[in-house]
């Protein structure tokens, strides 16, 4: 294994478990023993006590116990720690020796038995002879046990053999094979525990005694070692918290030994024992920064402890691991539940053990030199095969004097060391650890640091000749730079990934690193950007190019005879590069002259080319893909004999093209795909360089923003300049076709706003400008789509002026055709919208027509069109108010039955233009007109804006409508039109729904007849008719009031009866004695058998006033004379 | 006084970085290159809780086994760094503050210069001789 040199033993890094050995059980033949073992060893979790279990034979022999040193006086230590120390307590000298016999508490045999028994403790105490382990004695019965002390002779019985084996009442059990034998196994071994725990505390009290016969100067390393055997043994009695502190201490003796060259390597290595220890314990009592802090302490200390010179590759090496083993103490407390941060976690510890690995791999290269041969006998080997003391050189062993003993041995051993050292595959160790921590990092969220281990990894597969990968690794990252723009990183990146593609002689790659080791993002200088710009033009001209410096001299032969294999092999002479993703040394930036091109234009592009190599480049051919490939063969350029496209460097060149479009393509987008470039030639190697879209690759976003921070805080001085700027060249990658711009005017005319329900028209006007006839013209007028739904319902178009039109016409009349239109011809028509809702409407008006014409050379035949659009708004034309009144002109809330009343309509205009009334008519329903023929009286009536017309119906409900309800009186009815609409227009006819009216029903009708006027003092008949329109008889008493302004003559009061549908008439000849408006005297009626009924719906069919004339003056002569 | 000074533009391209000559300078370029994850993680640490209230100065970003690097962050997102040895424990956080606030300010009159793009790499010699002032001295 390699490096196993610096492996920590495993004895260390186990968690250290109570040794009890069961002897005793036969495992293999019996299966009572073989359960008990199997209960024993079987589900060990982490509730059960911490012990390992061993089976040994009866008569096992455990290691000797030296004799106990009485005096240190005369005894110099060999070194720190056995080698074999740790194992030895950890799996070869017990706690407790455990005996299990069968054997019941009634067997015949007794006596014979408990002797046997004796005997076997006896054996095996022997072969303790010296050790404080402890003896116990389980006897496996098959009875179940009875209550202690309720079983006397198994009480006697069970003294008797304690008495004869020697042993302790606690050190005898008893274990029943019955059914619950794993709840007796684990009381058996919690008892075991108890014991061990004993055990090892013994043994710690008898190390702590023998520090009183130490001196400080012969003894130092006892102290160390004494320090950590008690600690050791804590741990094995679980005393974590006392072994914490006498490794500390222990860590702390071990610093203090006098270091020199000879035992550097023996105090190193103890002290990354107890240092790991420590730090395992602190992880395990969940103080992760006490770790931290001790293992820092440790590498501070240790840091400078290089040792000898000659073998400074071994300091390197033990760093790395101490870095590495703490990494994993820490992983391992994070996979208990530590959690760990971005700056610390054991990704650094990873790190930073690789990076003494690398210094490792460094120092071995330097001090090992090659071509010596292995000494002959050699030192590293040992008679035992291994090293008594941690730490110690094989050749001289146990030494601790500061000289070494031989001289000679000496050189040899460190020579054989250096031998072996060259042989270890340092590369794969260290690739081993950055890829720890890229795991590592990976987690904790620090991806530049990932890359940047990844790089190393990278250069570490370089190093050890594994290109492929190397390149993988370098591929992956090297994206990541590019992106934040980290040139001089990613400059170093490609270098190495470069002399990768030159040593396994990937043509490919060699190409693409090349390319942007040359481009303006490299950090190269001229004089080694010159020498690869060479190289790549020999592998332009299938040459094999020269090997990059920095190449190691025995690598390059090899890479050499791989180039010229593949300079050899035809065929396959042609690579495509997407370069897009790279920032090569060609730039290329593409754009349309204009985001759109009328179909009757040719489309110019434009390709800008610049190099950034330190030499011209020539290129044999340039392409430009668009979406519409039939274009391509237009986008091309060639190198045609001797006139070749050559790039110079620095220099902007610019290449146009220009294509006439299609004319199925307008109103389409015509994109570029991709521009390719091709270096190279045939005869030699072809290299397409290839940029999807309009080129540009991974920097010249953010430069193209650069540039437009520069010319906004400059203003306009760049764009001035004659030589356009790279940076502030934008990519047009697009275009589109747009139709012809059309030599057409429309106009139109018309009298907004509209009025409802009219039929609106709008008279349209196209003149051709065109100098060809424009063929196939045709119409689209109506409501431009898009507006709210329910315009779509409240609007109607026709071309028919004849009538009205009704619901089904459309809001949108499509493509009505106007025939052909010659240059300079004119054409009218007229639309008519009929808008059934007010509010603003957009109206679209469309022409559309095809057109002959030329576009540089070529015949095409042009579909243009042209576009108005207008809104109007629609207003009512007029207010209509109704009211209904009684024929004394009041108002009437209700309307009595078979009584005349008046319908007053006024119609107000609010239209802008004069409205002409053609007429007006009622729709009645339930009630009549009281004349026979009612004529309009509004006929051709012209209404200004502002103006109203009234007319008054005079109607009846017919008797006999016998409703208290609310009734329908029906509609009146208006046509009209606009007075300046010609007189063959048709007319509109609007309809107003009448209010509905209360019916009521009188019992009597009381009115009266009088004159228009009076005259003071001149007599004025006025006849009451009192008619009875019941079926019953009416009592009728009136009583007239006097009054000032009459005197009359008649009844003054007077009580009559009215039989059924007659009536009586009462004469009155009333004397005005007042001029001007008067009240006529009061008439009181009331009518005694129906008090219900209203006396003031009676008095309403009654005149209340009359105009009184002054008395007349006869025509006097006299006066007119003096007049 | 630090071994290596470096300014990055909120998009964390390097806009200027300088090291001691003596050692390796892409080494440094990595070294500083990899402290922006702990950068970019306390910007977005802090701007969760406090908003705009930030401390510029983000103090001691990782320590490395040989160098202590420190971050600082304008609040235009503009981050400095400063490495310094670790063996150099004689500095105190305070000088380091004190440091960066001069690149701040120096940075400030750089970007006051009218012939000065931001964004672009920073060329200014008065910038460069705070810098210097700043640089262990060597030779």
């Amino acid at each position: 294994m390699a490096g196993s040199q610096w492996e920590l033993p495993p004895e260390l890094c186990c968690r250290p478990m109570a040794f009890v050995a069961l002897t005793g059980l036969d495992v293999v033949y019996n299966a009572v023993h073989r359960a008990i073992w199997d209960a024993f060893c079987a589900n060990r979790r982490a509730d059960r006590v911490p012990i390992s279990f061993k089976v040994l034979p009866g008569d096992h022999e455990y290691p000797k116990c030296r004799t106990k040193r009485t005096s240190y006086e005369w005894y110099i230590p060999k070194g720190i720690l056995k080698t074999s120390w740790m194992n030895k307590h950890l799996n070869l000298v017990p706690a407790l020796v455990v005996l299990f016999y069968e054997l019941d508490w009634d067997d015949p045999q007794w006596k014979e038995k408990q002797s046997e028994c004796a005997t076997k403790v006896e054996i095996v105490r022997t072969s303790l002879q010296g050790r404080n382990t402890k003896v116990a004695v389980v006897l496996i019965q098959k009875k179940t046990p009875l209550p202690p002390g309720e079983d006397l002779v198994a009480s006697e019985r069970a003294s008797a053999l304690c008495n004869a084996c020697d042993l302790s009442g606690k050190s005898l059990f008893v274990l029943p094979h019955t059914d619950h034998l794993v709840g007796y196994i684990i009381r058996l071994e919690n008892a075991f525990y108890e014991h061990a725990q004993t055990y090892y505390y013994t043994e710690i009290r008898r190390v702590k005694s023998h520090k009183e016969f130490l001196n400080k100067t012969t003894h130092q390393l006892l102290f160390v070692r004494h320090q950590f055997k008690i600690a050791f043994f804590s741990e094995l009695k679980q005393d974590t918290q006392n072994a914490l502190k006498y490794y500390r201490t222990a860590y702390s003796l071990v610093h203090e030994l006098r270091a020199h060259e000879t035992n550097m390597l023996e105090i190193k290595a103890l002290a990354g024992f107890i240092n790991y220890k420590i730090c395992r314990l602190c992880f395990q009592h969940n103080t992760p920064l006490d770790a931290i802090a001790q293992f820092r302490k440790h590498m501070d200390l240790c840091k400078k402890k290089i040792g000898s010179a000659e073998l400074a590759f071994e300091h390197s090496a033990w760093m790395s691991k101490q870095f590495q083993s703490f990494g994993e103490l820490f992983d391992e407390a994070i996979k208990l539940g530590l959690t760990a941060i971005q700056t610390q976690n054991p990704g650094f510890y990873y790190q930073q053990a690789a990076c003494y690995s690398q210094d490792r791999k460094q120092l071995a290269q330097q001090l090992c030199q090659t071509g010596v041969s292995y000494p002959s006998a050699d030192p590293l080997d040992t008679q035992s095969g291994g090293l008594d003391f941690y730490g110690q050189r094989s050749w001289r062993q146990g030494h601790q004097s500061i000289d070494p003993p031989d001289a000679e041995k000496e050189k040899m051993g460190i020579l054989a060391l250096q031998i072996k050292e060259r042989d270890v595959p340092h590369s794969e160790l260290i690739i081993a650890l950055l890829s720890n921590a890229v795991a590592q990092f990976k987690k904790y969220k620090c991806p530049r640091m990932k890359s940047h281990l990844m790089v190393q990894m990278g250069e570490e597969y370089y190093h050890a000749k594994d290109y492929t990968k190397a390149l993988k690794l370098l591929d992956y990252v090297m994206c990541d730079y590019r992106t934040e723009r980290w040139w001089a990183l990613l400059t170093a990146i490609l270098s190495t990934a470069l002399r990768c593609a030159y040593l396994m002689a990937s043509v490919k790659d060699y190409v693409i690193y090349s390319m942007e080791l040359l481009g303006r993002a490299s950090t190269l200088n001229e004089e080694q950007k010159s020498r690869i710009e060479k190289n790549l033009f020999k592998v332009l001209m299938n040459e094999v190019p020269e090997a990059e410096p920095e190449c190691d001299s025995s690598t390059v032969g090899s890479a050499r005879s791989l180039w010229a294999d593949r300079v050899a092999l035809s065929g396959s002479n042609e690579l495509t590069i997407e370069v897009q993703e790279y920032i090569p040394f060609i730039q290329c930036k593409a754009r349309f002259q204009s985001p759109s091109f009328h179909v009757d234009q040719p489309i110019q592009l434009q390709v800008f080319l610049r190099a950034d190599c330190p030499h011209p480049v020539s290129f044999n051919k340039l392409t430009v893909s668009l979406s519409n490939q039939e274009y391509n063969q237009w986008c091309a350029v060639e190198s045609s004999g001797q006139e070749s496209l050559t790039l110079v460097p620095g220099k902007t060149k610019c290449y146009n093209f220009s294509f006439v479009a299609k004319t199925e393509d307008v109103g389409k987008k015509v994109e570029m795909t991709g521009i390719e470039m091709m270096l190279g030639s045939d005869s030699g190697r072809c290299v397409f360089l290839s940029w999807r879209g309009a080129g540009g690759d991974a920097a010249s976003a953010q430069e193209a923003l650069q540039a437009s921070r520069l010319s906004r805080r400059w203003g306009r001085s760049i764009e001035t300049r004659q030589q356009p700027d790279w940076d502030s060249l934008t990519l047009q990658h697009s275009t589109m076709i747009i139709s012809r711009v059309p030599k057409i005017s429309v106009q139109l005319s018309h009298q907004s706003p509209a009025l409802t329900n009219e039929m609106y028209c709008i008279r349209l006007t196209v003149q051709s400008h065109e100098e060809a006839v424009a063929k196939d013209v045709k119409l689209t007028a109506g409501l431009k789509p898009g507006q709210d739904a329910n315009l779509g319902q409240a609007t109607h178009v026709t071309l028919d002026d004849s009538v009205i039109c009704d619901d089904s016409a459309p809001a949108l009349l499509a493509d009505v055709p106007l025939g052909d239109l010659k240059p300079g011809e004119k054409l009218e028509r007229c639309v008519y919208v009929k808008c059934v809702s007010t509010g603003p409407r957009l109206f679209l008006f469309h022409v559309a027509y095809n057109i002959d014409t030329a576009v540089e050379g070529q015949q095409i035949i042009c579909r243009c069109h042209k576009d108005e659009t207008v809104t109007i708004e629609t207003v009512v034309p007029f207010e209509v108010s109704v009211k209904f009144v009684s024929t004394k002109f009041e108002p009437l809330d209700q309307v009595v039955v078979d009584i005349p009343f008046l319908l007053m309509t006024d119609i107000l205009s609010s239209s802008p233009w004069p409205l002409l009334l053609s007429s007006s008519s009622l729709q009645l329903l339930t009630v009549t007109s009281n004349t026979p023929q009612p004529e309009s009286q509004l006929q051709q009536v012209v209404l200004q804006t502002g103006e109203s017309a009234s007319e008054c119906f005079c109607l009846r409900c017919p008797s006999g409508t016998n409703s208290t309800n609310t009734v329908a009186t029906g509609q009146y009815l208006i046509t009209w039109r606009r007075k300046s609409s010609s007189s063959e227009s048709p007319l509109i006819q609007s309809a107003v729904t009448l209010p509905h009216i209360i019916l009521e029903q009188v019992p009597v009708y009381i009115h009266a007849d009088l004159p228009s006027f009076g005259r003071v003092r001149e007599s004025l008949p006025v006849r009451y008719h009192i008619e009875n329109r019941t079926t019953l008889v009416q009592e009728v008493e009136i009583a007239v009031e006097p009054s000032d302004a009459f005197m009359f003559s008649g009844l003054k009061q007077v009580r009559l009866l009215v039989l059924p549908g007659t009536e009586q008439h009462m004469l009155y000849n009333y004397y005005p004695l007042m001029a001007g408006y008067q009240t006529l005297p009061h008439l009181n009626i009331s009518l005694p058998r129906c008090p219900t009924s209203n006396i003031l719906t009676l008095r309403r069919f009654l005149p209340q006033r009359i105009f009184v004339k002054p008395q007349g003056r006869q025509p006097d002569d006299a006066s007119i004379a003096a007049a | 006084m630090a071994v290596c000074i470096a300014a990055f533009a909120k998009e964390n391209y390097p806009l200027y970085i300088r090291s001691v000559p003596t050692q390796n300078e892409l080494k440094f370029h990595y070294t500083v290159h990899t402290s922006l994850d702990v950068v970019e993680e306390k910007i977005s640490a802090v701007g969760k809780s406090l908003g705009d209230q930030r401390e510029l100065y983000l103090g001691l970003l990782y320590p490395t086994e040989d160098y202590k690097v420190y971050g600082y962050v304008t609040n235009s997102k503009v981050k400095f760094v400063i490495v310094v040895d670790s063996s150099n424990t004689s500095l105190r956080d305070n000088e380091i503050r004190s440091m960066f606030r001069k690149l701040h300010n120096s940075f400030t009159d750089v970007m006051c210069n009218p012939f000065y793009n931001p964004g672009d790499p920073i060329q200014s010699k008065a910038f460069n001789g705070i810098v210097s002032g700043m640089m262990v001295q060597t030779g």
